[in-house]
Order: structure tokens, then C-alpha cells, then sequence
């Protein structure tokens, strides 16, 4: 077993031992939490402080789950309506929360690097739940999680990430991560919703799904943010849909086994075909969402570790 | 006036693209005489250089001093001791402030605190549109009698052409100097990265380098039409440098600038979020910077700039997006400079036809020359000596400087203006 982060940023950092860690600790908290008595106590008295600069309902739903069925004293903050719009910078809020001492910090933020800003300025491990378009690291560890489980292996596996590339962190954490881990990625959209270099991320790109889905094992759908759909990137919602919606049709191009994912929420009838999604011989997204919780609880854990270590080394009382 | 002796200094002369052993001597706040034996006159302060380089003080074109409007950023008094600790004996300074110079009142304003309180030269540019909106020319006229020395509207680009080159026709009629920030300004919107494979990773909204290239061939055709005099303030693509080769083939009357940072530091820099790098127009790739130090080595480039742009700590401790733009340079100009010396991209000559002869050819202006009769505007450095740099042992007011913590070389141990030492014990 290795795991050897002060805070979990993003996948980039981590070595493939290091998800490996992580994901065979959640197996273990997958059981637990299929139990009838859910709790653990490697977080009893430790806070976890969650701040969602932007919304969310799963993710922070997730997180504060994973904390509680590990016995942390969680805290919601939402920052949207919060200090921030009073013109109080990032790095202040990050000074004043820190004085408050707590253990975890969970951070969600509309602009890329502003948790790792934060991060070095807090004495907490802080866990990324998503920074502007950059990382979204839990997501991308639930998603490898889920097809683990589905697959049972993740490495040598075709793989398709669909939709608006551009400007998703699910995409950017996935790409990484089942990088690292040794799968073929292809990565199927309009080239206005490809972020420039994709050449050199070593996938495949491409225009038309119907090949890019040819023979993966698993196929990803992203979610299309609605402003997006306005004639800026892509002409219109309903040509998006004929050209890459997922639907039985175009899914018949994958492997016959091969299993469907999205993140959540899904735009139904825009990137994914209603029937499809619940499909419970093809889709697996509520398995995602059952992950989500146990791959944070992991991700907690580790940290937490790391954190007590540090911590008693440096002689401070936890 | 005094009459002051170097001897035992390296002269760099950026006309002959020499370095020599020798001496030189002011008298009158001029070069009265240089070379290796120069004869010691009575009464004379003689001052030992000990090896040291004696060079033609910088002309930094494109300095922003935050009067009016944001003293707490930067005043004149702290730009110009930090001018003067980096070896800038003249600063040619930027119109973007608040409000913007682009009216003779607020152009005398600038010149009479100039005067005040800078220990250097300075030379204010005025802005090319009123409020720097793109909508209506300023008193171009005016403000060349109010000393302004060059008219451009910094980063907001003038997206109507019909207004660019209606000013640039005017600005030709009075020989005036039309500065230009080539870049796209809908391609570019919203960007703060260069776009690639680096920002993608990092999930930040970047633009493509050619819309520096559409910048710079757009302001060329109506350089073609207009036939102005015109400087653009940073060329930093590979992209943009074959539409600028050939814009001086024709015989139009274009020279080209570039920064400090794009020519010593590149998009990789970005990696931590670190908001002092972020910069307009924002970071390249290590093949452009390449390009741009080739360029400027070829004499493609014509000048270096420190874009010195003072933002205080609210402006940058933020996420990399929502930070501000640029960077302090001043004081480190030379020393980042020297860095392309000491890894055998310049020479020294090279680098002060950047610094110091080409700025001052393009203003029309006596300095940068190293010759009897030229400004004592000088500057004696130790082009090896090396040191870590501390931000907070800036003089300017605000720190943002890219270099903290940076290993550097070159220190300034003297700097004069018209003859009298404003920086340095000499």
C-alpha cells in the first residue's frame, strides 16, 4: 500500500500505485456501506469543512456522506452568497478558515487552480471537488472504481470520453487517470468542444462517433452545459443530439458488453438517449454515484493518515 | 557641473557591437571623451570601475507609474528609484491610468510630478483614442507639444479600423509615433494562457498565438494605407515574426518590441497558478520564446521592455483567471536580460541595442549611444555578479515580480542621469 499526498489536487500527481491504494480501500468501504450499520471511526474527531464556491448537490451530497459515515464533524459552507462577493480575496478566506483548524478541507471552484491556491495556504489536507475546467479528481476515481468492479480490471480496456471536452474537468481527471493506468482513450466530439494540443495527449480523436465507439469497452458521456448550446460552440441541441447522442443505435458499435457512464446530472434527449440511461443492463451511472461515496471515503481516510503522521512527526497534538 | 572619470571600466558600444577596456569621461552632463587612455583632468572625480561594464542607460518604452488614479500601486517617486537602482535612465511611460492621459492637462499633470519625483528621465506616451475607447482620436497635436512622445492605447486594441486608421493617418501627418498592441481582440477575449496542450491540462481559457499574428497583419495593411510611423509593443509568436520581416522588407516604417518575461520565461511557468506570471499577451511556448530571441538577436526585434506593471497584492491573490495582469520589471530588467548574455543568446552590444540605442533611435531621442557629445545617461554594472532576488526588497511600491526567489546575475553598481550619479555610492 502507498499513498503518500498531503492533499488530493488533482490525478495528475498521483502515481498509478497511489490509485491503486485508493481504489482498493473503497472496495472495502463499498461493503461497508451495503451494510445495515454504516459507520466507521477513522475520522472520529477530525472536522471536515466542505466550501462550494459554485453549486452542487451530489458532490457535496457525496462528500458529506463519506465523512459522516466516517465520523468527522462535517460543515457546509456555501460560499457563493458568501464573503467572496464582499470583495474578500481567496487567500483571506482561506487564512480565516484555517485559523478555525480543521482537518479536511473539500473545495469546489469555478476557476482552474483556485484549490491549489487555497491548499497552499491552509495547514489541512484539502480535497479538489472540482476547480474551473481543470481537475475533478473523485469523479474521475469513481469512474475508475465503477469500471474496475464492471470490468474487473482497469488497464488495456478501450475507452471512449464523449461530448464537450473542452471545457469539462471530469474529462481532463478521466484522461489522466485511465492514462496512467494503461487503457486506450479515444475522445469522441465536435472539434469546437476539443481543448487545443489534444494531439498531444496521446488519445484518439474523434469527429464521428459511430467509429470512435467501435469495439471500447466502456463509453463516458459528458454532460452539455446548457449555455454552451446557443449557437457559440455547436449550431444547435438537436443536431448536437443526431450527431452525438448516445443512443441504442450508436452504442451497437461498442462491444456488446461494453457499459455506459455519465457523471451526472444528464441533459436526457441532448447527449444521452433517455431508455439508455436507465438501461440496467447497459448503464451503470446509479453504480457511479454508489462509488462516489466510498471512493471519498477513501480518499478521507488516506489523508487523514497522511495527516496524523505529519502531524505527530512534527510533535503536535492531533 | 562636475567632471567625473571612469577608468578601468569595459565600454559597451551598442552602435559598433564593441566591448572595450577603458575609460570615459563626462563633462557637462555629456560624453566628453571615451576610449582606452583617456587623460585624467584636473579636479576630475575619478571613479574605479574595476572591471566593471559601462553601457548607455536603459530606455524602457512602456512603463506604467499608477499616477493618476492608484498611487498605492505606484508613484512616481518609487518607479523612478526603482528605474534608477535597474540601470532605466529613461522611462517612457504608459497612458493606462485612471483616468487615462489623453488630454494635455492630465499629460502636464504626469510631467509636472515627473519632474517632482522621478531622480530618472521621463517621457510620457499619451493614449491614441480619447479614454483609450477606440471611438475618437485625442489632440494628438496638443499633446505633442505637451511633450508626449509616442500615442497608443496600450491593451485595449482599437477594434474599429475606421477609427485606427483615421488616427494613423493624422498621427502621420504630425510624425507621430502610433504605438500598437498587436493582438486579436475577440480571438484573444477572456484568454489568460496560450493555448496548447499546457493550458488545456491546467483548464485555463487560453487563445491562440495567431491572434497576434491577425493583430500585427491587420495593423500592417493599415500601416500599408496610412504610411504611419508605428512600433508594436510586444512581438511574442514565432507566427508573427515573417508578417513583420516582410512589413520592414517593404519599407514601412515599423519597429517592434517585445518583454522582458516573454523572452525569459515561458508557458510552463504557469504550472503552480502563480498569478505574478500572469502577463498580456500571456506566456508562449519555449519554441516561441526561442523564435523571439532569435528574432531579436537578427535585429528583427528591435527593442526589449520591461512592461513594468505594478499591481498590488488584492489585484494577484486570487484564482489565476480573476487575478490582474503584469508584472514589476524595472529592477530587474537588466538582470533578466543578462540572462540571455550568460547563456550565449546576446551579446552585451546586442542586448543594449535593445535596451538603450534602438529605444532611443525610434524616439528620436540623443541617448543609448556611447559616443562624444551623446547624454551622460549611463549605467555600471557587474554583469557577474549573482544574487537571489526578494520581492520584498523591491523599491518599487508593489512586488509582483515573476523572478522571486530567482537565481540572477548582474548588479548595478552605478547609475547617472545627464551626468550625475541617481543611484549607486560613486
Amino acid at each position: 500500500m502507498s499513498f503518500a499526498q498531503r492533499h488530493l489536487l488533482g490525478i495528475e500527481p498521483l502515481a498509478p500505485q497511489e490509485i491503486t491504494t485508493i481504489l482498493d480501500l473503497a472496495d472495502q468501504y463499498v461493503a461497508l456501506n451495503r451494510r445495515d450499520v454504516k459507520h466507521g471511526d477513522v475520522l472520529a474527531g477530525l472536522t471536515q469543512i466542505n466550501m462550494f464556491f459554485e453549486a452542487s448537490t451530489r458532490t457535496q451530497a457525496s462528500f458529506e456522506l463519506a465523512g459522516k459515515r466516517l465520523g468527522a464533524d462535517v460543515m457546509n459552507m456555501s460560499m457563493q452568497a458568501s464573503s467572496i462577493k464582499k470583495g474578500e480575496t481567496l487567500i483571506d478566506t482561506a487564512m480565516t478558515l484555517n485559523a478555525m483548524h480543521p482537518d479536511l478541507l473539500v473545495v469546489r471552484h469555478p476557476h482552474s487552480g483556485a484549490v491549489d491556491l487555497l491548499a497552499q495556504k491552509v495547514n489541512c489536507a484539502v480535497l479538489n471537488a472540482g476547480d474551473g475546467r481543470h481537475e475533478h479528481p473523485t469523479q474521475a476515481l469513481l469512474d475508475a472504481l465503477t469500471i474496475r468492479r464492471a470490468k474487473g480490471r482497469l488497464h488495456r480496456l478501450n475507452i471512449a470520453i464523449c461530448g464537450d471536452i473542452a471545457h469539462s474537468r471530469v474529462a481532463r481527471s478521466n484522461i489522466l487517470l485511465l492514462g496512467k493506468m494503461e487503457n486506450r482513450i479515444r475522445l469522441i466530439g465536435p472539434p469546437t468542444l476539443m481543448p487545443a494540443g489534444i494531439g498531444d495527449f496521446g488519445v484518439e480523436v474523434h469527429e464521428d462517433m459511430r467509429a470512435g465507439l467501435q469495439d471500447v469497452d466502456v463509453v463516458m458521456m459528458l454532460r452539455l452545459q446548457k449555455e454552451r448550446m446557443d449557437g457559440g460552440f455547436i449550431p444547435s441541441e438537436r443536431e448536437y443530439y443526431h450527431r452525438f447522442g448516445l443512443d441504442a443505435e450508436k452504442l451497437a458499435h461498442a462491444k456488446p458488453d461494453a457499459i455506459v457512464m455519465h457523471p451526472g446530472p444528464m441533459n436526457r434527449g441532448v447527449e444521452i438517449d433517455g431508455t439508455l440511461a436507465d438501461d440496467i443492463n447497459r448503464s451503470v451511472i446509479q453504480e457511479q454515484v454508489e462509488m462516489g461515496v466510498a471512493v471519498r471515503m477513501a480518499a478521507m481516510d488516506l489523508l487523514a493518515r497522511n495527516l496524523r503522521a505529519a502531524r505527530s512527526t512534527a510533535g503536535v497534538m492531533v | 557641473m562636475t567632471t567625473t572619470l571612469f577608468h578601468n571600466v569595459r565600454l559597451i558600444d551598442p552602435e559598433a557591437g564593441t566591448v572595450t577596456p577603458g575609460s570615459l569621461l563626462i563633462r557637462d552632463g555629456q560624453i566628453a571623451a571615451l576610449g582606452a587612455e583617456v587623460a585624467i583632468p584636473e579636479g576630475a572625480h575619478v571613479i574605479d570601475g574595476r572591471g566593471a561594464c559601462l553601457a548607455p542607460g536603459i530606455v524602457d518604452i512602456g512603463v506604467k507609474v499608477c499616477e493618476p488614479g492608484e498611487r498605492h500601486k505606484e508613484s512616481f517617486r518609487s518607479a523612478g528609484l526603482a528605474a534608477a537602482a535597474g540601470g532605466v535612465t529613461t522611462m517612457v511611460t504608459r497612458p493606462d491610468t485612471t483616468p487615462a492621459i489623453d488630454s494635455p492637462e492630465t499629460l502636464e499633470f504626469v510631467t509636472r510630478r515627473a519632474n517632482e519625483a522621478a531622480p530618472v528621465r521621463v517621457l510620457p506616451m499619451a493614449a491614441l483614442t480619447k479614454g483609450r475607447e477606440g471611438r475618437e482620436m485625442t489632440e494628438i497635436g496638443f499633446l505633442m507639444d505637451a511633450g508626449a512622445v509616442a500615442f497608443t492605447d496600450c491593451d485595449h486594441v482599437v477594434r474599429n479600423t475606421k477609427v485606427l486608421s483615421r488616427a494613423l493617418t493624422y498621427a502621420r501627418s504630425l510624425g507621430a509615433l502610433v504605438i500598437g498592441h498587436p493582438q486579436d481582440p475577440g480571438l484573444s477575449d477572456g484568454a489568460c494562457a496560450t493555448s496548447g496542450k499546457f493550458a488545456s491540462l491546467r483548464g485555463l481559457p487560453a487563445v491562440s498565438p495567431m491572434a497576434e499574428r491577425m493583430g500585427l497583419d491587420r495593423d500592417i495593411a493599415l500601416l500599408e494605407m496610412t504610411g504611419a510611423r508605428y512600433h508594436a509593443d510586444q512581438v511574442t509568436t514565432a507566427r508573427a515574426l515573417p508578417a513583420l520581416m516582410r512589413a520592414k522588407r517593404n519599407g514601412l516604417d515599423i519597429t517592434a518590441g517585445t518583454s522582458i518575461h516573454h523572452l525569459t520565461l515561458n508557458e510552463l511557468d504557469l504550472a503552480d497558478y502563480r498569478t505574478f506570471f500572469k502577463v498580456k499577451p500571456p506566456l508562449r511556448a519555449e519554441d516561441d520564446r526561442l523564435a523571439v530571441v532569435e528574432a531579436l538577436r537578427d535585429g528583427l526585434i528591435d527593442t526589449i521592455s520591461s512592461m513594468h506593471t505594478p499591481q498590488d497584492e488584492e489585484s494577484k491573490r486570487l484564482p489565476f483567471e480573476e487575478a490582474a495582469s503584469g508584472a514589476v520589471g524595472l529592477e530587474t530588467l537588466l538582470p533578466a536580460a543578462l540572462r540571455l548574455h550568460h547563456a550565449g543568446d546576446l551579446t552585451l552590444p546586442q542586448l543594449f541595442r535593445a535596451l538603450s540605442l534602438n529605444p532611443a533611435k525610434r524616439l528620436g531621442l540623443p541617448q543609448g549611444r556611447m559616443a562624444v557629445g551623446a547624454p551622460a545617461d549611463l549605467v555600471l554594472f557587474d554583469p557577474d555578479a549573482p544574487f537571489v532576488l526578494d520581492r520584498f526588497a523591491l523599491r518599487s511600491k508593489s512586488k509582483n515580480t515573476p523572478f522571486d526567489g530567482a537565481r540572477l546575475q548582474g548588479k548595478v553598481r552605478g547609475t547617472f542621469v545627464n551626468g550625475a550619479c541617481v543611484f549607486g555610492e560613486l
